[in-house]
């Protein structure tokens, strides 16, 4: 079976190229990139840990979409490259530097413990969201840092939510405020994230979450503002749960 | 200056990080990866505690049955605090944020594992080490904690007997770095990624502090007691945690019969299945008779897992599986405090050997472990750095050498394929060390790693970048995996008895003059051999 696989070393050229690969052992793509390092070509490099899907190291896209290179089967011809919105440091290994910052300005942590009892249901509120991996798919896929670098995105703000949700909590409002610059009202809606996510988890819910928490905590809707500067329709939504009509659900991406 | 030096960023790591800043100290994690790409996420089943609420438990029977599990190895006083302090731990983890999964009284809920009397395994569903290794990262964000992520170590500096720092190679640079502490934790892991291809573990766990801990002259210890899973996907190694025969799920054979109780000890149940594999037989794990919901709501990332990696549904087909090398219960030996045999150098989480496990580990104790073992690091290191003076941060021998080695490789051509000798060196584990052990086989396998380590000059590379080069930092882990398989087959051999995990067809028994720990320490560029008598 064939793969192409786009290569990056700065030391050798500036510019990332394609190279054809022949792989005999091809049920993931981890798999095939294994064999070609091992057998074919010590140079290759990525990023990987437990095959099993949960570590998150070895996100990479296979022609166009994100995935995990441990859960995805190789078809013939595929083109696999490294993440987008983060600076290619090697092949598919990408400076993953951000990821620290975003949590750290989302404040996506347990800040006062508050006195409630947590019951089951709760636990479930919380569920979904803290199985996030951290793979960084979903931010590869968002398309707001071609114009906002700094945007928290999905991953943060689904953690932000997480931790919004806990009822362990008390201050959940420190969150909430830390969202409201390059965060909440930044996101276009556009569901990559929620596409690309191999959790099944549903960072362009939880932001809509997150806006609907903010407006209720007396922040400004800034969705709605943009809104009403851009149309004059007399279109009334009436009360705003951060739903932007000319936004939505974008299957096909960009 | 750093006061605490930690090295390794998995759930035992960042729990240490957590700890020694409480106590005020400045803390550096290095770590060779990220920390949530730690072989912690991968535990899924849980961590025990008797809690106030356990029903039908005590701290007693705790304490028995991981005594009873540790096959006499165990040391009496640290599973005394280890069972007794449990709560405690689940607490401060519930208290920081770790979402326990909850029964319907609204109290943490309960499985129970094999080994064990009663439900005493708490968990997050079936993601328990991934949940709690997110919270620990979270919270060392929330602390400052200082990350240097993808820096590989390299070797501990020693200077009169004392752990005075770590040289480390800066994976995206190539550069070997120098970083001088008051005291340093390691918190690396476990080595049953040795056993590749034969292993639940991921990539990364290749025993690299434990091997350095041994070349700057610390004690090792147990080397030989290697825990196989009993289920892990067939063929391709993935694990299927116990929490699914802890929730009713069974064991059967080609006919379809239950073939031994799936709850009895680890050791006693992967044997059983191996049997059954050397007689030509399959061995399968049902749990179609628990119903799609239970599966949902106990074991959702085990069920995804059987259908991505198998293209099966656990709630209908029987599931084929095989035992893979999972947990090494051998390490740097430590005492209640944390602290190995070299002053100012800790080790806490599977890279240790802190007499908790013994020959057999019980489920569910492994997280517990970390957590507490983790915390008394964290402290003591912070609390002797205050007692230690200022080191001078001046180029120690072991910078120059190892600078001068890291140069020189790039210049070295390969003449042996490495990634080749690491897939046979996880076959000949595999094979000759691993549930069933002899004499015969055992040797000729010894023999064969001495030949592998004398050919280690041998290796170069043949990528000569300097960024990024994992073939390097591929080659430093390979180093390190033959030097501890070199001590798990000595340590064996000299075992020649039968014992928990470790089992020889040749000394079927367990034999009382072996109620001892293995140590094994470096003397004269050569590894030494001693049983000493549990403290």
């Amino acid at each position: 079976m064939k793969i192409k696989i786009k290569r990056f070393d700065l030391e050798k050229n500036p510019h990332q190229k394609t190279e054809e690969f022949k792989v005999t052992h091809n049920e993931t793509i981890l798999d095939s990139l294994i064999e070609i390092k091992t057998q074919q070509d010590n140079t290759l490099t990525y990023r990987c840990g437990c095959r099993t899907g949960v570590c998150g190291s070895c996100a990479i896209k296979v022609n166009g979409v994100e995935k995990l290179a441990c859960k995805t089967q190789l078809n013939e011809n595929d083109l696999i490259e490294a993440i987008n919105n983060s600076k290619v440091l090697r092949d598919l290994v990408v400076d993953l530097s951000h990821e620290e910052k975003f949590l750290k300005n989302s404040k996506t942590y347990l800040k006062k413990q508050s006195n409630e009892k947590v019951t089951s249901k709760d636990v479930k509120l919380i569920d979904v969201q803290s199985n996030c991996i951290l793979c960084q798919n979903c931010f590869s896929s968002c398309p707001v840092y071609e114009v906002n670098k700094e945007f928290l995105g999905p991953y943060a703000l689904t953690r932000a939510l997480r931790y919004v949700n806990d009822k362990k909590e008390a201050n959940t409002l420190d969150i909430i405020n830390s969202i409201q610059d390059n965060g909440v009202w930044d996101c276009t809606l556009c569901g990559n994230c929620t596409l690309v996510c191999p959790q099944f988890i549903d960072p362009k819910t939880d932001i809509m979450n997150l806006r609907m928490k903010s407006v209720q905590a007396g922040f400004e809707d800034k969705s709605f503002a943009q809104f009403n500067q851009g149309f004059d329709s007399g279109f009334d939504s009436g009360f705003d749960t951060g739903f932007n009509p000319s936004g939505g659900f974008n299957p096909n991406g960009f | 200056m750093i006061d605490v030096l930690i090295i390794g960023s998995g759930g035992a790591g960042l729990t240490a990080a957590l700890n020694a800043k409480k106590e005020g100290a400045k803390v550096l994690v290095v770590s060779k990866t990220y920390p949530t790409h730690s072989q912690t996420c991968q535990a899924q089943g849980g961590i025990n505690a008797v809690l106030k609420e356990t029903e039908n438990d005590s701290i007693q029977k705790y304490i028995e049955d991981t005594y009873k599990a540790s096959h006499k190895l165990g040391n009496k006083e640290y599973i005394n605090y280890f069972c007794s302090n449990s709560e405690n731990t689940i607490s401060w983890l519930d208290s920081i944020g770790v979402p326990f999964s909850k029964n319907i009284k609204d109290n943490i809920s309960q499985r129970k594992f094999g080994g064990t009397k009663a439900k005493r395994t708490c968990y997050s569903s079936d993601y328990t080490g991934l949940k709690i290794l997110h919270t620990l990262y979270d919270q060392c964000l929330k602390e400052n904690i200082e990350f240097y992520n993808e820096y590989q170590l390299l070797n501990l500096i020693i200077e009169n007997n004392k752990a005075i720092g770590i040289t480390a190679l800066d994976i995206e640079t190539s550069q070997v770095k120098q970083i001088k502490a008051k005291t340093i934790i390691l918190a690396t892991g476990g080595y049953a990624g040795l056993y590749y291809g034969f292993t639940t573990n991921s990539y990364s766990s290749t025993g690299d502090g434990i091997a350095s801990a041994l070349n700057a002259g610390a004690k090792i210890s147990n080397m030989e007691f290697m825990q196989f899973h009993p289920t892990a996907l067939e063929n391709k190694n993935i694990l299927i945690s116990e929490s699914a025969r802890g929730e009713g799920g069974y064991l059967v054979d080609n006919q379809g019969n239950r073939f031994i109780d799936e709850l009895k000890p680890r050791d006693e149940v992967a044997r059983a299945i191996y049997k059954k594999y050397e007689e030509g037989e399959k061995v399968y794990l049902d749990l179609r008779h628990l119903g799609l919901d239970k599966i949902n709501e106990a074991m959702p990332q085990e069920r995804r897992l059987v259908q991505e990696f198998m293209q099966l549904k656990m709630e209908k087909d029987l599931i084929p599986i095989n035992p893979s090398a999972h947990y090494s219960m051998g390490g740097i030996i430590t005492d209640i405090e944390a602290k190995s045999s070299i002053e100012n150098l800790y080790a806490c989480g599977e890279c240790s050997q802190s007499g908790i496990h013994g020959a057999n580990r019980l489920g569910g104790n492994s997280l517990l472990e970390i957590v507490t073992f983790g915390k008394i690091a964290g402290e003591n290191a912070a609390k002797k750095a205050k007692k230690v003076k200022i080191i001078e941060n001046t180029d120690s021998e072991q910078f120059l050498i190892d600078k001068n080695y890291i140069e020189g490789i790039f210049t070295k051509d390969s003449e042996i394929d490495f990634y080749k000798r690491k897939k046979e060196l996880g076959k000949l584990l595999f094979k000759n060390v691993g549930l069933f052990r002899e004499e015969k086989s055992m040797k000729n396998s010894l023999e064969k790693i001495l030949e592998w380590k004398k050919e280690l000059n041998l290796i170069g590379l043949n990528d000569k970048s300097k960024i990024f080069n994992k073939n390097l930092t591929d080659l430093i882990e390979y180093k390190n995996m033959i030097e501890l398989a070199h001590t798990i087959l000595i340590s064996a051999l000299n075992r020649q008895e039968s014992r928990g995990a470790h089992f020889r067809i040749d000394f079927k028994d367990e034999l009382e003059n072996y109620d001892k720990n293995s140590i094994l320490f470096l003397e004269n560029d050569s590894i030494h051999i001693k049983l000493e008598e549990i403290q």
